[in-house]
Order: structure tokens, then sequence, then C-alpha cells
């Protein structure tokens, strides 16, 4: 049966709350990172010199084309065999790290891609008639304004990163899924810990909800007055014809 | 007169320009002079390659054959063995810095205030104080008459309001040359005299202007010389009342006969 008290007894516990933060830096880290590899990544597709593009285009070949967890396995157990020496046997947080940045990367780069894409070719050719370079063009002009199409799949994937690093308990770093398992298997109460771990889970995927709006909000060009939203007529009343004004709707939604 | 005089009184030089598209040749060996202080303007039918010829001007379009210079300096390549190779970017970037383009779509950049607009090239690509150019840029936009617009979003701004920021934009950079393609091409039509207003008033100002327009009044009144093109080429050019009270060429005067 149900074993409340568990639940109730390790839901507030020091464990928990290491793990829950464990879960959050590594996942931070491994975003951030994902961001600045599928950036680079995504310049070097869109090159014009093959020696850039195809590099790129194998990496991400690659990397969307196997599963996460193989990756992880890969460079945990694989990377050591390979190079016969035990000193290679990274500690599992590096592993997490490194196999998670990089397969994020893959996916960035084809968000980061498909942003920069979405800006009118116009803007381009303004930035250069001002006597702009491309570096300049695509830090000041471009990417700024490619940001408004990255943010919201950024989110997902970073609602999804959050979830998917209990991957990372299959190769014994700490963090929640792990931590419920650990504290649960002895005392046959993994359901229990596990249910936990939701609730962490939960709460951390809503609070980033909660942050993403925030910054769709912040970088909308068209960001207006509240006057402004209760006049504007929202995307559903625009596209369903139902629903009112274009309250909390996010970035891409909010009509001109 | 020493040659190097002469380019300097010479803005815009292009020797038989040609530019292809695929099959479709959309600038068939143009020949072009621009005088310092001169207004230019070209018109004729769309798809004659006037837009395209302004933009090359630019180097916006690379060119597939022919030379362009700018006051005397070979524009978007340098000779290699006797072969014109495509330029530096850093190179090509600093010509551009000196040639101011309006577009026919704006072209504001949507995230920034007009006033940021305006301030953007000369704090990035020239360096200049933020303080200096931004006294600069309040003017320039008084200019156009748009100063209590200065921290409008352009989205905020009317179509005309749009393109009078696009025009203070490119003059923030000091240009020695102005590019306006079919500036008013996009504004609904009660917005286009206040668009020609600042054209006019930089024309008077002595600016060296190389305009594309499909405003008649516009070109008889204010261009030094006005130039006809069709089917990638120029098919007549002279003074304005030539060209619109004595044309020569058929076409010429059947284009007119339709848009006057």
């Amino acid at each position: 049966m149900f074993r409340w008290d568990i639940f109730w007894h390790f839901l507030p516990s020091g464990f928990f709350l290491e793990a829950a933060w464990t879960t959050l830096w590594i996942s931070a880290a491994c975003q951030f990172f994902g961001v600045i590899i599928g950036l680079l990544l995504a310049l070097m597709r869109m090159s014009r010199f093959p020696f850039l593009t195809w590099p790129a285009r194998a990496y991400i070949w690659f990397f969307r084309g196997s599963p996460l967890l193989v990756q992880v396995l890969l460079l945990w157990d694989g990377l050591p065999k390979v190079i016969h020496n035990p000193a290679a046997l990274l500690p599992a947080y590096a592993v997490v790290l490194v196999a998670f940045s990089c397969n994020e990367g893959a996916y960035m780069a084809e968000i980061v891609r498909a942003g920069i894409t979405s800006v009118d070719p116009g803007q381009m050719e303004a930035a250069k008639s001002l006597g702009m370079r491309f570096p300049l063009a695509m830090r000041r002009i471009i990417l700024p304004q490619a940001a408004r199409f990255i943010i919201p799949p950024l989110g997902n994937e970073f609602n999804n990163m959050l979830k998917n690093t209990s991957i990372a308990s299959v190769i014994g770093l700490a963090e929640l899924t792990y931590t419920a398992q650990v504290f649960g298997s002895p005392t046959f109460s993994t359901f229990e810990l596990l249910l936990v771990a939701t609730v962490y889970y939960l709460l951390m995927t809503t609070l980033w909800g909660y942050v993403q709006n925030w910054i769709e909000n912040r970088l909308d060009p068209d960001r207006t007055t509240k006057r402004d939203l209760y006049e504007k007529k929202g995307w559903t009343a625009r596209m369903l014809g139902f629903g009112g004004e274009a309250r909390g709707t996010g970035t891409l939604v909010s009509g001109h | 007169m020493d040659e190097r005089q002469a380019n300097k009184e010479e803005m815009v030089r292009a020797e038989k320009i040609v530019k292809r598209f695929g099959h479709l040749t959309v600038l068939n060996g143009i020949d072009l002079s621009v005088r310092r202080g001169q207004v230019v303007v070209i018109i004729g039918p769309s798809g004659s390659g006037k837009t395209t010829l302004l933009r090359c001007i630019n180097h916006l379009e690379k060119i597939d054959d022919g030379r362009i210079y700018i006051e005397g300096e070979l524009l978007g390549y340098r000779i290699v063995n006797g072969h014109p190779v495509e330029d530096r970017e850093a190179n090509i970037a600093r010509i551009r810095s000196q040639i101011g383009f309006v577009f026919q779509r704006f072209n504001l950049f949507p995230h920034m205030t007009a006033l940021e607009n305006v301030m953007e090239a000369p704090v990035h690509v020239l360096h200049q104080p933020v303080a200096e150019v931004r006294e600069r840029a309040i003017a320039l936009l008084e200019k156009v008459g748009l100063a209590d617009k200065a921290s409008a979003y352009p989205h905020k701004l009317s179509g005309g309001q749009q393109q009078r920021v696009a025009i203070a934009r490119a003059l923030a950079m000091n240009p020695k040359l102005m590019l306006f393609d079919e500036a008013t091409s996009a504004l609904d039509p009660e917005l286009v005299g206040e668009v020609l207003k600042v054209m006019r008033q930089l024309a008077e100002e002595g600016m060296t202007m190389v305009v594309v327009t499909h405003e008649m009044g516009f070109a008889r009144e204010v261009a030094d010389h006005v130039i006809f093109m069709d089917k990638a080429v120029i098919v007549e050019q002279g003074p304005p009342e030539q060209i619109f009270d004595y044309a020569e060429n058929e076409r010429t005067r059947s284009f007119l006969r339709m848009v006057l």
C-alpha cells in the first residue's frame, strides 16, 4: 500500500532538495552550452564554405540520429575502452555535461537556423547598406530579431532538458530520479519517492513556464502597455472567433 | 584637370554593367555617370532593371561584367592579374558606409526605437561618441519632421514616418551619395508627399542622389538628369525637359503616355 508518511517525510528532505538542485544546475549548464554549440553549428551550416557546412551537418546527423542514452553510455563506458586508459573514466557529472550539451547543441542548431531564416532578408541588406560587416550585423540586427523565434522552442527544449536529465541516473549521478531509486529500493518505497521526484519536476517545469513567458514578453518588439493588450484582439479571437483580448498570450501569437 | 580630380568630381561611374539572374539578363551593358551634387532619376517599366542597377551601385548585387567606381575607387572587386575578384568584406563595408540606401520596404530595425535606428550605425560602425551621435540623430529626426517620434518603435509609425526615419538613418552616416529605391512605392497615396518633400529638400541642399521612382512629377521637378530604362538597357537619357517633352525614342514616349 502507498505510504503517505514516507512521501511527506522525504518531500521536504535535504536529500531531495540537493537532488533537485543537481537536476537544475546540470540542466541549466547543458542548455547553456547547448545554445552556444547550436549557435556555432547554425552559423556553420549557413556558411557558404563546404568545409564548414559539412562538419556541422555530420554533427547534427549523428547527435539527432542516435539516442541520448546511447550517447551517454558511449562516453561513460566506451571512451575508457577506446583509449585503453582507466584515467579516461570521467566523473558522472562530466559525462552528463558533455553528452547532454553536445546532444542539445544539435537540436539548438536547427532551432537557431530556423530563427535566423525567419528574419526578413531586408534586415541584413539594411545593415550592410549602413556599412556593417557580417558579424556586427548578426550580433546587433539579426540575432536579436531571431531571438523572438528562438525563445519559444528553446523554452520547450529546456523543459525537456529538466526531465531528460533523469537519464543521468543510469550512470549514478545523484539527480532526482537516481535519488528516488536509491532511497526507495532498500525500503520498497520507490513509488512514493518517485512521486516526490515528480513533485520537484513539476515545480521546476512550472516555474520555468513563468520565466519563459516573461522572457518572451520582454523580447516582443510589439510589447505594449496593459491598455493596449485589452484593446487588442487575441489570437484565438482572430483565428477561431471566440475568446477575448490578447492577455497572457505568448510572443508569436499576439498578432500585430 | 588631372585624372584623380576628374574622379573626385565623378561620384559614380558605371561601365558596361552586365547582371544576370540565371538565364535572364537584367542589366545588359549599362553605362552611368553621376557627378557630385547631381540628382539622377531612373524611370522605366517594372522589370526594366532599374532597381537592380541601383542595388549594384551599393554592391547589394554582384555584377557579372563591367566595372563600378565610387569616387574613382573600384567597388566590390579588386583586380588580380587583370581579373576582377570579390573584394574584402571590410573594403566593401567601408565604401557602403559612405553611401546611403533607402529601401522600398523601409527595412527599419523593428527591435529599436526611431532614435536607436538612426544612432545604430554611427555608434557601432563609425565608433563615434554616443552623446555626439545622439545630438545629431535628434537633429536629423527634427529635419525629417519626426522629433516627437524619437522613442517610438517602427510598428507604431505610419509608412511615411517609417520611410522618413529610414532616410534619417541613412543621413546619420554623412553619406556622399544617397540611393533611393522606389522610396514611395509602398506608401499609401496620402503619405507619398511627406517623403518626397524630404527628398526634395535633400536635393536642394546639394546631396548627390540616384533615385529610382514612379513619381514623374518629382522626376521632372527635381532631376538634373533623367534615365529611361527598358528591357535591361538605357533607352534614352537627358535633362528632364528633353525626356518628358521631347522624347526621341518611341518606347520612352509610349511609357510616358501610360504613366503621365
